[in-house]
């Protein structure tokens, strides 16, 4: 395995560098899907919301590289190992391979189940950045994984509180056939309840051009025959969604996958230096910066806070300084990891594709302790039965 | 029961208004400058009325304004890539000097010759001649550069990077960064006491200031802020200013909407007052009566009243307010 050794190198001759000599390299591994089919060229085109528009590894790199200043002020160094996985067995192999080269740290944009198993595999905390399913922060959690992407609930709660806040409160809502789509379509329900909206009618849709299946299949007759002020699509897929938008049988809005989604990140937020850092991704990365890029570059940040913080190590301390570090996210808020899932507690974007319409938390919601909260499963529920 | 007006409180009232009267009007000549991201323009506010009396056109997304050692405004505009120099005088524009790609806060050397100038997109600190507006030299520092200071004997130039929850000291003779300090997250802006001992350092995510010793660079205090009502992640420091005699400083405290006055050298705060939304930048007058607050999410600046404590007027003024100065 080959280790980039970033920063550090360039300002030593410049500066008396305190402790550099006694500094150790913080080293994390990055595992990615070797044949990933998120990025297949065609779906990486159509740029559905909430999709990845790239490699997990370029978000990674922009934090790093924009780390130089901060790692020798405090006289430390990070490095960066890339790994790819084809199955489960070898993400589990890629993991542990990882810990016995003296990584500190692993970073997954793995399906739930790989990352799971790469959590079950070593003994190091793992940084999810590519899973937004809620069995990770809940049934299925770890005491040592950690989310920077959103949950599901997280996305859910988002859009319902912008629906209260506008008082949509009628919801019709759409679900799409696969099993990613029912579980989906639950969170979906979870937050409609939650913040107290009202599902008028609840129908499966099925992509098809079949006149047969009309009924499944054409958005004017899927939103005919009830009364709502909002039309919730749960597709996972993206392309029914993409679709549904202005072919409502009533002047209604979209919401969910499509309309208005809730994401971690939009390339058009205009607030807290946000334009900087979609700036400086699509620099290094020549595209714009998705949500999934902003939870990878969250990852690298992550990982240069505990290195600053703690520049001599060793893998122990930063793994127990993990739970206690706040990172900026440049989206206003200091973010910190919560203490009930790991899950990193932020600001959310609610976005038409075009810009930033709100941010959730809505303004005026309460919370006894932090309004973040409010977005995705709160302590008292006590989802995650893993002690932290 | 109904409640009665009872007489002591119309005579309350009208002290209450009086005291308005005293502090809005009969005021020495003058206008508050503001720039605004969105307008490409400067509203001007005119001291005596506190009303609007017009806005000069000026370069695109104009941010940091700042008044010359010649008494002249000038604005960074981040579109442009210039500054702007404005006579308040006749309120036209006598010229525009090039600060580079996306420059945001700004500072002069006391002779007012150099422009020191962060530079977000580059994440460096160019130093510009301000007559000729070449570029002197580019200091790397960490990204997202913002706040920009020089000591008072002009040897020294600081920098804040966001990103890098860092302090760059720049030595302006040689361009070298001679030290970095570690300050708190999100150092925005600063201040320097009036007996030049302290920098004070504006953090936004860490709601507070740190206080550096000008002596030997090293971290003094933090001082954080509290507000009754607010949690700490919504209080959000930017703009800082200090009294002529250096015993005040007034802080600006972002989406805690206040605007907080501390004792310098007791590091204690004083007195908290209610402003608009995300208080950004601050500036007194030349009396030190009347402190402006640029609210940054409510469009508007709150005029407040020093002795008192007390908030006087909010006026309106344009799309995303982000400086003011004041000339009288």
């Amino acid at each position: 395995m080959r280790w980039t050794v970033l920063a550090l190198t360039l300002f030593v001759a410049l500066f008396d560098a305190v402790g550099t000599a006694q500094a150790a390299t913080l080293k994390a591994t990055l595992i990615s899907p070797e044949s990933d089919p998120r990025l297949d060229r065609t779906r990486v085109e159509r740029a559905y919301l909430g999709h990845p528009g790239g490699p997990a590894a370029e978000g990674v790199q922009v934090a790093l590289d924009e780390g130089g200043f901060e790692l020798e002020a405090a006289g430390a160094a990070v490095a960066l190992a890339p790994a790819t996985a084809s199955s489960l067995e070898s993400a589990r192999a890629a993991a542990q391979a990882a810990e016995k080269a003296g990584a500190a740290l692993i970073l997954t944009d793995l399906p739930a189940a790989w990352t799971l198993a790469v959590a079950d595999a070593v003994k190091l905390p793992v940084l999810n950045i590519g899973a937004p399913d809620d069995s990770l922060r809940q049934q299925d959690c770890r005491a040592r994984l950690y989310h920077l992407l959103p949950s599901e609930r997280m996305r859910a709660d988002a859009v319902a509180q912008a629906l209260v806040s506008r008082k949509w409160s009628k919801l019709l809502l759409l679900i799409g056939p696969s099993p990613a789509d029912q579980l989906r379509a639950a969170t979906a329900q979870a937050s409609i309840k939650r913040y107290g909206l009202q599902v008028v009618a609840s129908k499966p849709f099925k992509l098809s051009t079949d006149p047969r299946e009309r009924d499944l299949a054409n958005p004017l007759l899927l939103t005919a025959g009830s009364a709502y002020d909002a039309v919730w699509v749960v597709d996972s897929d993206g392309e029914f969604a993409r679709g549904l938008p202005y072919r409502t049988v009533l002047p209604r809005p979209v919401v969910g996958d499509a309309g208005l989604v809730a994401l971690a990140w939009h390339a058009q937020f205009e607030r807290y230096g946000a334009p900087q850092v979609s700036r400086r991704f699509f620099k290094a990365a020549k595209r714009p910066m998705t949500d999934r890029d902003w939870a990878a570059w969250m990852a690298g940040k992550t990982l240069l806070a505990l290195a600053s913080a703690i520049p001599k190590g060793p893998n122990g301390a930063w793994a127990q300084a993990l739970a206690k570090t706040s990172v900026d996210g440049s989206k206003g808020v200091n973010m910190s990891f919560r203490t009930w899932d790991g899950q990193l507690r932020q600001t959310m974007l609610l976005t038409d594709g075009q810009g930033v319409i709100a941010q959730a938390p809505i303004e005026g919601l309460l919370h006894p302790t932090d309004v973040l909260d409010t977005l995705g499963a709160d302590a008292p529920e006590k989802l995650c039965k893993a002690a932290r | 029961m109904t409640p009665t007006r009872s007489p002591n409180r119309l005579a309350i009232c009208s002290i209450f208004f009086c005291a308005l009267w005293f502090a809005g009007g009969a005021w020495a000549q003058g206008t508050a400058y503001v720039s605004s991201e969105k307008d490409d323009a400067l509203t001007m506010i005119d001291l005596g009325t506190l009303a609007i009396k017009g806005t000069i056109p000026t370069c695109k997304r104009g941010r940091h304004l700042q008044l010359t050692p010649d008494r002249k405004l000038m604005l960074a505009c981040s579109d442009s890539g210039v500054a702007d120099l404005i006579d308040p005088a006749t309120g036209k524009s006598l010229r525009r000097i090039p600060l580079g790609d996306d420059p945001e806060a700004f500072d002069l050397s006391p002779d007012g010759k150099t422009i020191y100038v962060s530079s977000e997109d580059d994440a460096s600190a160019v130093f510009i001649d301000a007559a000729t507006g070449k570029k002197l030299r580019e200091v790397k520092v960490g990204q997202e550069p913002e706040g920009v200071k020089v000591s008072a004997d002009g040897k020294l130039l600081y920098v804040t990077s966001e990103v890098a929850s860092l302090v760059h000291v720049i030595d302006t003779a040689s361009g070298k960064v001679i030290k970095n300090i570690k300050v708190g997250k999100r150092p925005r802006r600063m201040a320097i006491t009036a007996d030049g001992k302290e920098l004070w350092v504006t953090c936004e995510l860490d709601s507070g200031v740190t206080i550096v010793s000008t002596a030997d660079h090293s971290v003094l205090a933090t001082l954080k802020f509290e507000v009754k009502g607010a949690r700490a992640q919504d209080i959000t420091p930017v703009g800082i200013q200090m009294s002529g005699d250096g015993k005040r400083a007034f802080v600006a405290l972002g989406r805690a909407n206040h605007v907080a006055f501390v004792d310098v050298a007791a590091r204690k705060v004083t007195d908290l007052v209610l402003v608009g939304k995300r208080a950004w930048n601050v500036a007194l007058d030349k009396s030190e009566k009347r402190l402006f607050v640029v609210n940054g999410l409510s469009d508007d600046l709150t005029v407040v009243d020093v002795p008192g404590a007390k908030p006087i007027k909010t006026v309106p003024v344009g799309r995303v307010p982000y400086g003011v100065v004041v000339v009288e």
